[in-house]
């Protein structure tokens, strides 16, 4: 019964915050703000897996976040919305209902096989490549879309909110909260499951020490590679995410300072420290907000309290391990950490 | 068993092996001699194919084992499908997990929980010592018992052949002698060993068979006690 616990404190508080946009009792602001920590969940807790778990150095986060949004957004505007661009919709808009969880699966996989591709020849080689090879995905991603025309260039892509509205007129629920605090808890239980499993285990092991994890018949080169496509694919459903909160996306929103961010939290948390993901993506997004009034001064202090951090506790928040190992009573309510917030 | 001929390896365009042949059957003890640098970690490292993107480049030759090529076969799956264990040079154990969770991590391909608790066992009484430190963390262990566990480890991945690349170095003479007894105990159960030594001394005592490299070729090869008796092989290695 106990393994449940988180599912059902995660799927209760899910259920209030609902509750509450639903019925507008909170405003839109912190509907929003909300909405991006689990989408800063997503991002941080999939990176951990390459940064944290598997001990490579990823630089570029950002870049398959881009690919997952504008996929899913292409799609939803040519199946469910008249666009300028694509003309009358495929579908009709009433089916986004159903088909919107289809279509952020669908810019996931995009964004997973954007990431085979650069894991194919970065993994042949050593550590530091992955950096290199990352970043400069990040900067080919947004030159790219900059420069296609039809998904709007550098001005941007819109008109996801009409799908939004077409779902809402089928049944009028926060539909894109919905959606996000569905797909967080379920990433966030996706790589619980993944870096616990014996298979997935196999990634601390090449952290620790390739040689030894090859000669204990892991599959090093397969097993990279699963990690890559996972996590950057499930940065893809969180860039999905993100298009349809605003319902307006840019190539300016997936810079290397997008990414810079999301290893922030990674680092913030603690590498290897699923729990520590978790939090700091709470914590680093709040914190953004809460400092927002200082404006351009905000650049400063984040900087600073990064570096106090670093100097205070270089291993992140929680270092290598998680919530239970801090406070063991944990355990006893929580059979599985879930990282409900 | 293993049958590896004419080999030929390079870095780069150093080469580091000039098409060296030698064979090991099946129940035998076989070791592999030579000063520093002649080549012996290269062969090893030929056999198991590691590490992939920096590692020796067979130019020419091949490795066969049962019959079947092992040249294109990457380390994992020469150890999962192949059954060819290595105790690597430096040991490479996980030193922040325990001599338990070591051993158990050797079984990661594996599928025969029966087989697994009866070699555990087996582990253990071979090496008393692992057994009485099985929860410590394997950081803390002396060379001697790292070596035994780096050991212990290739015989739990459930392998009929293993590799081992300078089990003695950094030892006390009197470990070193422990050592090689289990080996020879291993061998005697069944295993197929290949043994890479600098101790001379000692590889000769315990093994069928020995191979002597010298700047990339074999240069001696024969029966363990006949080498051992050889006039150049005791002017230059045994002192």
């Amino acid at each position: 019964m106990q393994r449940y616990n988180g599912f059902i404190l995660f799927a209760l508080g899910s259920l209030i915050v609902l509750g509450l946009s639903h019925g507008n009792l909170i405003n839109a602001y912190i509907q929003i703000t909300i909405m991006f920590i689990g989408i800063n969940i997503i991002l941080s807790s999939s990176l951990n897996i390459i940064n944290g778990y598997m001990g490579e150095f990823s630089c570029g986060h950002a870049g398959f976040m881009a690919v997952g949004a504008y996929v899913t957004s292409v799609l939803n505007m040519w199946l469910f919305a008249s666009d300028r661009v694509f003309g009358p919709p495929l579908l009709p808009p009433a089916s986004a209902v159903l088909l919107f969880p289809v279509t952020l699966l669908a810019g996931g996989i995009a964004a997973a096989l954007a990431g085979l591709l650069v894991a194919v020849p970065s993994f042949r080689t050593r550590g530091d490549y992955l950096a290199i090879i990352t970043l400069a995905v990040n900067y080919i991603v947004k030159s790219s879309i900059e420069n296609i025309q039809v998904i709007g260039g550098a001005r941007g892509f819109m008109g996801m909110r009409k799908v939004v509205q077409s779902m809402s007129e089928v049944l009028d629920v926060p539909w894109v909260m919905i959606w996000v605090l569905i797909a967080t808890g379920l990433s966030v239980w996706l790589i619980y499951r993944f870096v616990n499993s014996t298979y997935g285990k196999g990634i601390v092991a090449i952290r620790d020490d390739e040689i030894a994890a090859e000669i204990m018949s892991v599959n090093t080169q397969r097993m990279k590679m699963v990690a890559f496509m996972l996590s950057s694919g499930l940065a893809g459903i969180a860039g999905g995410l993100f298009a349809n909160i605003l319902g307006y996306i840019n190539p300016g929103s997936f810079t290397i300072m997008k990414s810079t961010e999301v290893m922030v939290m990674v680092y913030l948390g603690g590498m290897g420290s699923l729990s520590g993901s978790v939090l700091s993506a709470v914590g680093f997004t709040v914190l953004m907000e809460v400092l927002r009034p200082l404006q351009l001064f905000k650049w400063v202090v984040i900087p600073l309290l990064l570096i106090v951090l670093m100097l205070f506790r270089p291993e992140g928040i929680l270092g290598n391990r998680e919530l239970s190992d801090v406070f063991p009573r944990l355990k006893r309510w929580f059979g599985t950490e879930q990282g409900g917030k | 068993m293993l049958e590896v001929s004419n080999l030929h390896v390079r870095y780069g365009n150093i080469q580091a092996l000039h098409g060296i042949s030698f064979q090991v059957k099946s129940g035998e003890m076989v070791a592999l001699l030579g000063a520093n640098g002649a080549g012996k970690t290269t062969t090893l490292m030929s056999i198991m194919r590691l590490p992939p993107p920096e590692g020796p480049v067979v130019a020419e030759g091949a490795i066969r084992y049962r019959d079947r090529d092992l040249l294109p076969v990457p380390a994992h799956a020469v150890v999962a499908e192949h059954g060819i264990g290595l105790v690597p040079e430096g040991r490479h154990i996980f030193g922040n997990l325990t001599v338990n969770e070591n051993l158990k991590l050797a079984t990661y391909a594996r599928r025969d929980p029966a087989q697994i608790a009866s070699d555990y066992d087996r582990v253990f009484s071979l090496f008393p010592r692992l057994a009485e430190r099985r929860h410590q963390r394997s950081d803390t262990l002396s060379g001697g018992e790292q070596q035994m566990l780096a050991m212990g480890r290739a015989f739990m991945s459930g392998v009929q052949f293993i590799l081992l690349d300078e089990p003695s170095m950094g030892l006390s003479p009197l470990l070193m002698q422990e050592l090689f007894r289990v080996l020879k105990q291993l061998n005697e159960a069944g295993t197929t060993i290949l043994v890479v030594e600098q101790n001379a001394h000692l590889a000769l005592k315990y093994s069928h068979r020995a191979y002597v490299l010298e700047a990339g070729r074999i240069v001696i090869q024969g029966d363990s006690a006949e080498l051992a008796q050889n006039p150049e092989v005791r002017k230059a290695y045994l002192g």
